[in-house]
């Protein structure tokens, strides 16, 4: 079970060795997020529309384990980025991945660069 | 750097940590902690929350990390084996040697199993550990496998005991008590209050067996398969879990010569210290004024004092008196008893109100001269524990009549005590030793300003919970007398309350989040607390789907399906009323047999199907479009059903056409949505087999016309429907739910039901018929307006959906991908599928 949450670990920027094309910047939604394959991983990608800014972490909620982060509403707090985890409403910090509303672990977060209207996600391998 | 060793990581070991590095100049001690169980500190009050959901880490005081950025060296699953006092030094089980200059024993307690013939047979548990609960689950699974009716008993009808008895409820086995006393929870309740919550427990399906001495567990082949009271007098039952008391985990006291209690315990004195001045004890382990106090209050007091005496603050005591106030709830039965309980006839005069019929019983205890109140006992019914507590320990005033105290608030007569009244040292978080001046202060002196931060100011509330009704109170108050206006923003984007948002997009006209934020917002992105709230206004006032902005709906409605335990969704098609052909029931038959989905008939009277993933969902609907099913919408904050019994279309009793009327107005209301979910019954007479009194809307046929009832619901506060006007036609009927539905739309705040919202509105339910029949506010021509606006609106959302490529794009699991979650297992159940249980 722990092997699932082992999958996924932060990405600075400084360590992107890939670049990987995720899809259109119109295939998300505005203000909201979409999930993307990469290899076994799923990653949760959200465009913040109102400040066109974008981030990526984890699609796995580590509260209960299943893959829905990317389902779930996004907005801030004290203008933290944030989403609400569509189980429980558990909420998580997309810069640092921290656990806004309890003691969950943090969750794994991504760079993200967009080019020529493409959502490229940054991996260390 | 001094060493201080806290032996024992529970509840109280556990405070003592955080208590400890919270105070002043404690960065010269170092603290190291040994736990005997696997995992850290949990919440062992709430332990039967472990059967609901079987999630060990939301139990957690802290997690492991907290220690460790606290600077604390946190050592589980290690026992301490020795003390020795001259060298002082401690031994752990695998032979390492540590150092201290102080000893914090806190090793607690174990449950006492009492010396039973047969005692050692395989299923029978104790119930103390999460590991404890673990071998139950494993054991009763098994069980279960085998029989399926299998029974449990819970040796012991004390607190535990029947926090037990619902674990064994919980399990799904067949739950008995026994108990050796001639009641249940003999040390807290009078042999009344006893009678009334066994009833209680009784009509939920508890068997209670009272005044049972066990002589010997019966058994087969080593496993268990019967309790022996007396000869011809036997229970069986395959499985039991003592709950029979605690004795103190004392043994470390004895083996290095401290002073002990004759029946156990380590003596202790005022500032928590043993008999080696170096040695503290705290919690069940210690024996302070010749007693073990069970409860966490008093430990997490002991475990401040400790504190304080080790950094030098040789003031702090532990008081003389300790309170043994309880409150809880227990298998959902609010149960309180404070100061005496049980008083001799000679010290004062006891007044008990008793309704066996509503399962209530209140008793308090007045000192003969009528003019304290010394204690008391309520069962069924706690709401009035706090202010009681509050005035039994501050020796506040009471009322000349002091029945006043407990008898339901009389028409118009003022309820007596107000939190403001209390004095400044009353102490309102007994969990957390917080007094009412400190909740307070913090906000005079602008700490806080809403009671989040107050809360996260002083820790009240976040023991038991029980005072935060009186913590919001006060927090309340105190800003009003500051002249603060009293918050009612809907989060920290919008210090607008719901009704002021309503009234501004009605007025402005906005149609998007964006606009709403931008010119009303405290700026921001919005959350998931305001995002679904104007979603649900726009479509309130505009009759918009979820399918407009999609991103600002709530999840569910984001995707027109409820999503489920292991993110896989379900589908709802519209039965109104409950009325379907056998046509229609086997196309949802085929098309949940095509896409192999779990089946059930809900509580709403209509079909659900489970398992869909999200790009299967627009394919099923497109099938049972074609079928001319629509959305449910039990996804919605809207109207779920009207549920109907049969009526005079074919019952024998049937005063009316109970169905036709369901039909039309379920599909009058359908799609509306509301603050929050709606539901509407209707029976054809007053034997009620819809059950329209539990809904927020309910009618039953009676001579000359329909009874209307209002505002009532199940979930977790239950309550009945109340009347609001007899014998009227359908034409009316509609009328007056026009206008109810659309004022409680308008006023209510988000997430009120309507049981919530009329009970809180001013003037109760007179007031509602001024408004609504009287036209008192000269709206109703609005409000009908308005509704019959939204009537006239309706469209299927999933029909607009898959109608529409641009929308189907939404219900794709990867947007990169067409594959499936690969992360779904499913598992076999009784010849259909669920989820794999979550670990």
């Amino acid at each position: 079970m722990e092997d699932i949450l082992n999958k996924y670990t932060t990405t600075e920027l400084d360590n992107v060795k890939v670049w990987f094309k995720a899809a259109l910047v119109s295939d998300f939604p505005v203000d909201g997020g979409a999930c993307v394959k990469y290899k076994d991983k799923q990653i949760a990608v959200f465009n913040f529309n109102r400040t066109q800014t974008w981030y990526a972490c984890q699609n796995l909620c580590p509260h209960k384990l299943e893959m829905v982060l990317s389902r779930g509403m996004i907005g801030d707090q004290g203008g933290i980025p944030k989403v609400a985890c569509p189980m429980h409403k558990k909420t998580f910090s997309l810069k640092t991945g921290e656990n806004l509303n309890g003691n969950l672990e943090a969750i794994a977060t991504y760079p993200v660069k967009i080019e020529n209207n493409i959502v490229y996600i940054g991996f260390s391998e | 750097m001094k060493t201080i060793i806290v032996i024992g990581n529970g509840m109280v070991g556990y405070k003592f940590c955080e208590k400890f590095i919270a105070k002043n100049n404690q960065s010269d001690f170092k603290i190291i902690v040994f736990g005997e169980e696997p995992r850290p500190a949990y919440d062992r009050v709430h332990l039967s929350e472990f059967f609901e959901n079987q999630d060990a880490k939301a139990l957690e005081m802290a997690p492991k990390s907290w220690y460790e950025d606290n600077g604390i060296e946190l050592i589980t699953h290690t026992r301490i084996t020795d003390i020795h006092r001259t060298q002082k030094t401690i031994t752990s089980v695998d032979e390492k040697v540590y150092s201290y200059d102080y000893l914090v024993l806190a090793t607690g307690s174990s449950a006492f199993v009492p010396p039973i013939k047969g005692v050692e047979k395989k299923g029978v548990f104790v119930y103390r550990t999460i590991e404890d609960l673990e071998g139950m689950l494993a054991y009763a699974s098994q069980l279960k496998k085998k029989n399926p009716n299998a029974r449990a008993a819970v040796l012991g009808g004390g607190l535990l005991g029947l926090e037990a008895g619902k674990a064994v409820m919980d399990m799904g086995l067949e739950p008995h008590i026994v108990e050796f006393a001639p009641k249940l929870m003999p040390r807290q309740l009078d042999s009344r209050s006893s009678q009334v919550l066994q009833l209680k427990l009784e009509s939920i399906g508890l068997n209670i067996h009272l005044s049972k001495a066990t002589n010997q567990i019966l058994g087969n082949d080593g496993y268990i398969t019967g309790m022996e009271f007396g000869e011809d007098d036997v229970l069986n039952v395959e499985m039991l879990i003592i709950s029979a008391g605690i004795r103190p985990r004392d043994e470390l006291g004895r083996t290095c010569d401290l002073e002990m209690g004759v029946r156990g315990g380590i003596v202790v004195n005022n500032k928590m210290q043993t008999s080696d001045p170096n040695i503290y004890a705290i919690g069940e382990v210690a024996l302070y004024n010749h007693m073990i106090y069970g409860l966490v209050a008093p430990g997490y007091d002991m475990a401040d004092v400790a504190a304080n005496q080790i950094l030098g603050q040789t003031e702090s005591l532990m008081s003389d008196e300790i309170d043994m106030s309880t409150k809880l709830k227990l298998i959902g039965v609010d149960v309180a008893s404070f100061g005496e309980p049980f008083m001799p006839a000679s010290k004062g005069h006891s007044i008990i109100f008793e309704n066996k019929t509503q399962h209530l019983y209140k008793r308090i205890n007045v000192s003969l001269d009528g003019k304290s109140l010394l204690g008391g006992i309520l069962v069924g019914d706690a709401t009035d524990y706090n202010m009681l507590h509050q005035i039994y320990l501050n020796g506040m005033a009471i009322p000349e009549d002091p029945a006043q105290l407990i008898l339901p608030a009389s028409e118009g007569g003022a309820s007596f005590g107000d939190v403001t009244d209390l004095p400044d040292e009353a102490q309102v978080c007994s969990c957390e030793s917080v007094t009412k001046g400190q909740i307070c202060s913090t906000i005079e002196n602008g700490e806080a300003t809403d009671v989040t931060g107050v809360i996260s100011c002083t820790k009240a509330g976040t023991g038991c919970g029980g005072c935060k009704p009186m913590v919001t109170d006060l927090t309340n108050a105190t800003l009003k007398a500051l002249g603060i206006e009293v918050k009612e923003g809907v989060c920290e984007h919008f210090d607008l309350s719901r009704q002021d948002l309503y009234k501004i997009i009605q007025v402005k006209g906005y149609t998007t989040f964006n606009e709403v934020i931008d010119n009303h917002g405290n700026g921001g992105h919005g959350c998931e607390l305001c995002k679904p709230l104007v979603a649900s206004l726009m479509a309130s006032i505009n009759a918009d789907t979820a399918n407009k902005e999609y991103a600002i709906q709530d999840s569910n409605d984001r995707f027109l399906a409820n999503i489920q335990r292991n993110g896989t969704y379900s589908v709802v098609p519209r039965v109104p009323g409950g009325e379907i052909t056998p046509d229609k029931l086997i196309a949802l038959g085929k098309i949940a047999k095509k896409y192999d989905l779990y089946t059930k008939v809900t509580g709403g009277v209509r079909i659900d199907l489970f398992g869909a993933t999200l790009q299967q969902l627009p394919l099923i609907w497109k099938e049972l479009i074609s079928h001319g099913f629509e959305s449910g919408h039990a996804y919605g904050k809207s109207l779920r059903t009207v549920k109907t019994c049969v009526g005079s279309t074919w019952c024998r009793y049937g005063m009316d056409e109970s169905v036709s009327f369901g039909i039309e107005l379920e599909n009058r209301y359908r799609g509306i949505r509301a603050p929050h979910k709606i539901k509407g019954g209707v029976s054809g007479c007053i034997r009620e087999c819809a059950e329209a009194r539990g809904k927020d809307f309910g009618l039953i046929a009676v001579e000359g016309g329909w009874n209307l009832y209002l505002g009532g619901n199940g979930g977790a506060t239950p309550r009945h429907a109340e009347l609001f006007a007899e014998q009227i036609d359908n034409e009316t009927v509609i009328k007056y739910l026009d206008r109810y539905l659309m004022f409680y739309m308008r006023t209510a705040k988000p997430l009120q039901r309507t049981a919530a919202w009329q009970e809180r509105l001013e003037g109760g339910l007179d007031y509602l018929k001024d408004v609504i029949i009287e036209d008192k506010l000269g709206i109703v021509d609005d409000l009908e307006n308005e509704m019959q606006t939204l009537v006239n609106k309706f469209e299927c959302e999933w029909t607009q959906a898959v109608n529409d490529p641009e929308m189907m794009k939404r219900f794709n699991h990867f947007v990169n991908s067409e594959e499936e979650d690969d992360n779904l297992v499913f598992v076999p159940m009784r010849d259909q599928k669920m989820p794999e249980p979550w670990k």
